[in-house]
């Protein structure tokens, strides 16, 4: 299982065919408190880069990307209710929604832990 | 200058703070061949007791409501506003404040929008109103443009009894529409809406009581464009009307659109007014304009902040849900005092009074050879139709001193069906006197 | 992701302080369903029976539950709750683009005249002659201050306006088979309102970056022209203040390659009487006459924002407008050709159109040249007395009706803009703006318009310098706690967004006891 992260802030964490994406620590900090997720319906087909969902901070609303081409398989719609799990567990809980991995050599051009933490430094 | 606290010396002394040689150095961005090389040709600045006489004079050239009997409504009416109304929105601390950005200091407005939105969901049995938009007209455009959010569909059909103003409005923001269905006057209250509804329309837009008097039925729209997937827009240009009639809400409406400016706010030739919109919970996200919540501060204490702004122009730019920026607050004032003065009960008495005003103008329309009443059913504003071109009928009856209503060719020019269609209003301030000043005269009109 | 965390911080500070709220003079008040109910009336109206209603079996069966109180009690609270707001009335709002300005009393009287505010507008023309002459004299005023061919008066704001403004381009462009125009160019310090409404229309919006002294390079507009670009959205004087000093040239580029220039007039107050927007080559204007001639703002709104068209774009004004006809003055309300339509039921915003006049009467041309100057002297005063202490982004020249800092003079501070804002409040005066224009840094936007006095503009500025040494010598928590002498402390943002309560409902146990 690995996890890479998108010079956009997202990370995609790779379990087999599926990709779970949500957003970085280092942005849900940068972010603020989250007060709105908007997820993308289960089905939906991306390309990489498009918009895929939309987080919202009482003064801000931030496109989330889809970090690598492929079909949303599933969304956490718990954040639908508590949209401050984002920022109180991005990593895990914050979960925004599972891609079914269309290309797994897009995920070469992403960034790993030591390229992300680079990145943020 | 009345208006200009700075002294010559004064302006002097601050430019010799700035290092400025004279005012027009501190507009040396201007291009020199556009910096005052003009003469206005404009009067020079005025005593207050001229500007006043100028003004009486050109108010004096109108025909006010109050000048003789009075049966124009058509989208505006005639209402009494009680005196604390005006007096309270005038205020320094209502009237001079800005849109609540600071909320610490802006308690006043934003518990007042609490209050008006508590008192607009309620009339309306919705879920949430919005802190108000410019009127009803634009409100109604909106409302199309959210179903379309909403829907993901692009049909919208709008009834023939839709005010042709509102009608136009919406036609002119979705200019060139193919999915734009505009079905014809309907001044005979003809049902006309249902077959037009299909599984790519996005919402059906129905007037009640309609723009010709008739009261629709709002619980069959409902349901035959729920039945298709599609929304329900019902659209009301007279609020009054809600202390009788069923709220949309509670009949299926999934947003309502209404016309404000029959509480608290006078009819000022046309503006400004206010625009009501409600809707369900699920559908907040989608819906434009201002919303106040409530929330507590760092004490723990009550209070409320403008909220879920992310929806609007200055967070969202392009992506907003609309350009709007500014709501209709003072107005929203007024509404909001009128309403918590007359509280249900009034509010419900002064309903029952209007259709009582209405129903002696009907019967008393009805007697008058020439004259037809074309509804079976209204609130407090029918169509009649006369034996004589409605727009030379109503001009005439006005060199008489009597305002008879709207000539419905004024909105529908093209319709040769509705040249002698004449739409009248009666409210709490029409007398029985007044009916019967226009009865006689439109019986010696007509005879 | 795109990380926009543009915009002003939403904590509620650190707590620690008693509350200063519910005090003798500015009281807590309760909801106006928390103090009335159903049955209280402060209307009297005769109870009429109705013995066969016409109401086709539409009566309303669901319940109405709104809350009614006695005059003395509408009054008590409407009273009350209003002491909870600043004003102008009660104190300096130098709120940068708001142009919160003294709204004239007389305006308000004028307004109520029965021959204006108590006229219908679908009563018949003959008997409104006086409101369609008080249109045309308001045209002329505001045509002759931008030196335009046309002028539409209905939109309802600013933003309305600017909708309008970019239709009428549309209209044009489609009539002279230039439809394929898809893109606008909008400066990106412009206000949101602008890609909002080229949106709208459907057009794509190409930013324009704005150069290092915050206006707009002539340059970097020839360089985002094409043959799809439909038109220019510029603000000038621009959102930072500053006039564009290529403003003509930028029109001069704009025409040649076919497009329009719209101006978002939002700043007019600054140059009204001064520069007339025609002789720098603007097609389309909206006036803001809440900001510019001083109708109330009311606590946001009614607004008004008539629009200034140029020759070309004369012929796509929307209906209704008033011409001279051959009995008196004409209400034209359908559209002829290919004009818009309309946009708004009826003739926009008559009251203001009456407060709007007797301002411009008031000031007379000299006036409204004078205001416009002094706007422009307040601002550069106060920038003058300031630089020292606060930082100027864009340098030492001279700024219009706004002055602009951004916060690198808080740096290591552990202040924001927004903490010394509302430290402001406790000061007794109303914020700058904050965080607007997005292009500086932690902007604060002062705007102190004609309407103050020098001793009030000195008075500003001493709190604000004292402000500043404060901030600078680590007296961190008078920042980050404030205001601390608002009817209100800083208050809890992020809750009312994520669980969104937006009217009151009874609480379970009312219900309960009502039973």
């Amino acid at each position: 299982m690995t996890t890479k992260f998108t010079p956009d802030h997202e990370y995609i964490r790779v379990e087999g065919a599926t990709g779970i994406v949500g957003i970085t620590q280092f942005a849900q900090e940068a972010l603020g408190d989250i007060v709105f997720v908007e997820l993308p319906s289960v089905g939906k087909v991306f390309k990489k880069g498009d918009e895929a969902a939309v987080v919202e901070s009482v003064k801000a609303a931030s496109e989330i990307y889809a970090p690598v081409s492929g079909t949303v398989t599933e969304v956490n719609d718990t954040l639908t209710g508590e949209p401050g799990l984002v920022n109180q567990d991005p990593a895990a809980a914050g979960w925004m929604f599972k891609i079914a991995i269309a290309d797994a050599s897009e995920l070469d051009g992403l960034l790993d832990d030591a390229g992300y933490a680079e990145l943020t430094k | 200058m009345r208006y200009l606290p700075h002294s010559d010396h004064e302006r002097a002394e601050m430019l010799g703070v700035i290092g400025a040689a004279n005012i027009d150095a501190l507009f040396s961005a201007v291009p020199a061949r556009a910096l005052k090389s003009f003469d206005l040709g404009l009067p020079a600045h005025s005593p207050e007791f001229l500007v006043e006489a100028h003004m009486r004079a050109l108010a004096a050239k109108n025909h006010a409501g109050a000048d003789g009997p009075f049966f124009v409504g058509a989208g505006a009416y005639r209402h009494h506003v009680p005196a604390t109304v005006d007096h309270l929105i005038q205020r320094s601390e209502w009237l001079t404040a800005y849109t609540p950005y600071q909320p610490e200091i802006s308690q006043g407005t934003l518990q007042m929008l609490f209050e008006f939105q508590t008192q607009a969901a309620k009339l309306t049995g919705m879920d949430v109103a919005n802190a108000s938009l410019y009127d009803g007209s634009t409100g109604t455009a909106e409302a199309v443009l959210m179903a379309r959010r909403l829907t993901r569909r692009n049909k919208i059909v709008l009834s023939g009894g839709l005010h042709p103003h509102y009608r136009d409005v919406v036609r002119a923001y979705l200019k060139d529409d193919a999915d734009l269905q505009i079905l014809s006057a309907s001044p005979e209250g003809q049902g006309d809406i249902l077959d037009h509804i299909d599984e790519t329309t996005a919402a059906i837009v129905v007037q009640t009581p309609d723009f010709y008097g008739h009261l629709r039925n709002i619980k069959t729209a409902a349901d035959a464009a729920h039945a298709k997937g599609a929304l329900l827009i019902v659209v009301i240009t007279e609020v009054v009307s809600l202390g009788l009639l069923e709220a949309p809400g509670a009949l299926g409406a999934d947003i309502v659109v209404a016309e404000g400016q029959s509480i608290g706010n006078a009819l000022n030739f046309g503006g400004p007014y206010l625009g009501l919109m409600a809707t369900r919970k699920e559908f907040i996200r989608q819906m434009p304009g201002r919303l106040c919540g409530e929330t507590v501060d760092a004490d723990g204490q009550r209070g409320f902040v403008l909220t879920l702004s992310t929806r609007e122009q200055h967070i969202r730019r392009e992506k907003a849900t609309s350009n709007i920026c500014t709501n209709s607050g003072l107005c929203a004032l007024a509404f909001s005092i009128h309403m918590g003065l007359l509280g249900e009960a009034g509010f419900t008495r002064l309903a029952r009074l209007n259709h009582a005003q209405a129903s002696k103008l009907a019967d008393a329309l009805a007697g008058v050879p020439g004259v037809e009443v074309l509804n079976k059913t209204f609130f407090n504003e029918m169509t009649i139709s006369t034996a004589q071109p409605a727009v030379a009928l109503v001009e005439r009856l006005a060199q008489r001193g009597i305002l008879a209503g709207v000539p419905v060719s004024r909105l529908e020019p093209t319709d040769p069906s509705v040249v002698n269609l004449i739409v009248l209003a009666a409210t709490e301030l029409t007398t029985d006197a007044d009916i019967a000043a226009l009865t006689t005269a439109l019986a010696e009109e007509l005879a | 992701m795109s990380m926009n965390n543009q915009g002003r911080p939403t904590g509620v500070g650190t707590s620690g302080f008693a509350s200063t709220s519910g005090s003798a003079l500015l009281p807590n008040e309760p909801l106006l369903f928390e103090i009335g109910d159903t049955e209280h009336s402060g209307v009297d109206l005769p109870h009429v029976t109705i013995s066969t209603n016409r109401l086709g079996g539409f009566e309303r069966k669901s319940p109405l539950d709104l809350a009614g109180l006695t005059e003395p009690e509408a009054m008590r609270h409407y009273v009350r709750l209003s002491r909870l707001n600043h004003s102008i009335d009660s104190g300096m709002y130098p709120l940068g683009s708001c142009t919160m300005k003294h709204n004239p009393r007389l305006n308000e009287k004028m307004a109520r005249l029965p021959g204006f505010s108590d006229i219908h507008p679908l009563q018949p023309v003959s008997t409104v002659q006086g409101a369609l002459e008080l249109m045309n004299q308001l045209s002329h005023w505001l045509m002759t201050l931008t030196n335009t061919a046309a002028v539409a008066l209905t939109p309802k704001a600013g933003a309305h306006g600017e909708l309008l403004g970019m239709m009428a381009i549309k209209a044009a462009q489609d009539a002279a088979g230039q439809s394929h125009r898809k893109i606008v160019l909008v400066p990106e310090s412009a206000h949101g309102t602008n890609p909002a409404t080229a949106a709208f229309l459907g057009y794509s919006v190409k930013p324009i970056p704005a150069r290092e002294d915050g206006t707009v390079d002539v340059q970097a507009v020839k360089d985002a022209l094409s043959p799809e670009v439909a038109a220019i959205m510029l603000t000038n004087p621009n959102t930072c203040g500053l006039f564009e000093p290529q403003v003509i040239e930028i029109a001069q580029a704009i025409h040649d390659a076919g497009a329009f220039f719209y101006c978002d007039g939002a700043n007019f107050n600054a140059i009204m009487g001064v520069v007339r927007p025609g002789d720098l080559g603007i097609d389309a204007m909206h006036i803001n006459l809440h900001k510019t001639f001083s109708t109330p703002h009311g606590g946001g709104g009614p607004g008004a924002g008539p629009v200034v068209l140029s020759e070309a774009l004369a012929p796509f004004a929307p209906v209704p407008f008033v011409r001279k006809g051959s009995n008196g003055l004409e209400l034209v309300e359908h559209a002829e050709g290919e004009a818009l339509g309309r946009i708004t039921a009826f003739q926009g915003q008559m009251g203001m159109y009456v407060r709007a006049l007797t301002y411009m009467l008031s000031h007379g041309g000299d006036g409204l040249a004078q205001a416009a100057q002094d706007a422009v002297l307040n601002a550069n005063y106060i920038k003058a007395r300031l630089a020292h202490a606060f930082s100027v982004p864009f340098g030492d020249y001279p700024t219009m009706h706004e002055a602009l800092f951004d916060d690198s003079f808080l740096a290591g501070t552990g202040v924001t803009t927004l903490d010394f804002a509302k430290a402001l409040i406790d000061e007794g005066f109303h914020p700058m703006t904050m965080y607007f224009p997005l292009v500086v840094h932690g902007a604060m936007l002062i705007e102190p318009t004609e309407s103050e006095s020098k001793q009030t503009l000195d008075r500003f500025c001493e709190v604000m310098e004292e402000l500043a040494v404060d901030a600078k010598s680590g007296n961190v928590e008078r920042f980050t706690a404030a205001p601390m002498k608002a009817p209100r402390r800083r208050l809890d943002e992020t809750r009312a967004a994520r669980s969104p309560i937006l009217k009151w409902e009874r609480s379970a146990e009312t219900l309960k006891a009502a039973e």
